[in-house]
């Protein structure tokens, strides 16, 4: 009962997956949709700290931090946005958002 | 080992079954508690992968800052729920089908890479968790600091324009509101701000 490299890759895969999934379904809520993003990048953090483990080599670690600063940042400036959004229009669906082009 | 197996499918399952919540639940704020269930399980996958340190920047970033951040804004935001869910089981055909199609692929792919025979897969299985020379925290400052030193700044340069940006996007002028302006009140003389009288003696002003 060894756990592999590839029993941490499938989590990486399915909660990568369930990311894009919450995308598709959640059409309206543009909060969901930025969690959803979330997820994935954490499926991503996951998959690099395993390879960096397995291999026994400590960069992907440090790409995992890189990974949560950008997500840390795009969570700021996503919400941020959405404010904005919501007090301009007083909903926060997304199919009204392509108003935005100008 | 049995135990570590143990955690690990007990660990995975939750951040599984969370994630499936963060996408399905009616409500944004069940929503956000799922999510930081899902990250704090994902802190423990990690402590057992034995990453310590990202474990931790991860409860204290996501849980303790993104997760808050998106709760507020949640609760803030007066949101239509219902509205909100209206278009999702239009979606529901095509978006499972999209994702099984992915995830079919992703698992297959992670299936034939682990049987693969070259070396890199074979020492790959063969290895399991590799034991570092240092202890992890002390292992990710020695190579952090010094050879990813310009990226280490660069991501607090990401950062620093994160906030400000986020600080410019929400800073709104209302008319009408009257305000302290500290520029004015320091640019004041004292030959405009103060009059010298002289009072005679039991005249007053």
């Amino acid at each position: 009962m060894v756990i592999g490299l590839g029993h941490y890759l499938t989590v990486a895969g399915v909660l990568f997956t369930l990311g894009i999934l919450g995308i598709f379904l959640n059409r309206k809520n543009v909060i969901v949709i930025l969690m959803c993003v979330e997820l994935m990048l954490l499926a991503v953090n996951i998959n690099l700290v395993a390879f960096s483990a397995y291999q026994g080599n400590i960069v992907g670690q440090i790409f995992a931090m890189l990974v949560l600063t950008v997500a840390a940042a795009e969570a700021a400036i996503g919400l941020a946005i959405l404010v904005v959004y919501f007090r301009n229009r007083g909903t926060v669906e997304v199919e009204d958002i392509n108003a935005m082009k100008g | 080992m049995l135990l570590q197996a143990l955690a690990f499918y007990v660990f995975a399952a939750i951040v599984v079954a969370s994630g499936t919540m963060v996408v399905v639940s009616r409500n944004p704020v069940y929503s956000v508690l799922f999510l930081i269930l899902a990250f704090f399980n994902a802190a423990a996958l990690f402590v057992l992968i034995g990453a310590e340190f990202i474990a931790m920047i991860l409860v204290i970033v996501y849980v303790g800052a993104v997760a808050v951040l998106f709760l507020f804004v949640v609760m803030m935001l007066d949101i239509n729920i219902a509205r909100l869910k209206e278009g999702f089981l239009d979606y529901l055909p095509i978006g499972a089908m999209i994702g099984a199609a992915m995830l079919a692929e992703i698992l297959f792919g992670i299936g034939v890479w682990g049987s693969g025979t070259s070396d890199t897969v074979q020492a790959f299985n063969r290895a399991g968790i590799q034991p570092m020379a240092v202890e992890n925290t002390r292992a990710i400052g020695q190579v952090l600091y010094t050879q990813y030193f310009y990226l280490f700044q660069t991501a607090g340069v990401v950062l620093l324009v994160a906030m400000i940006g986020a600080i410019v996007l929400t800073l709104r002028r209302r008319p009408g509101v009257r305000r302290q302006r500290a520029s004015d009140q320091l640019y004041r003389t004292k030959e405009e701000a103060m009059t010298v009288v002289k009072v005679a003696s039991r005249e007053g002003v």
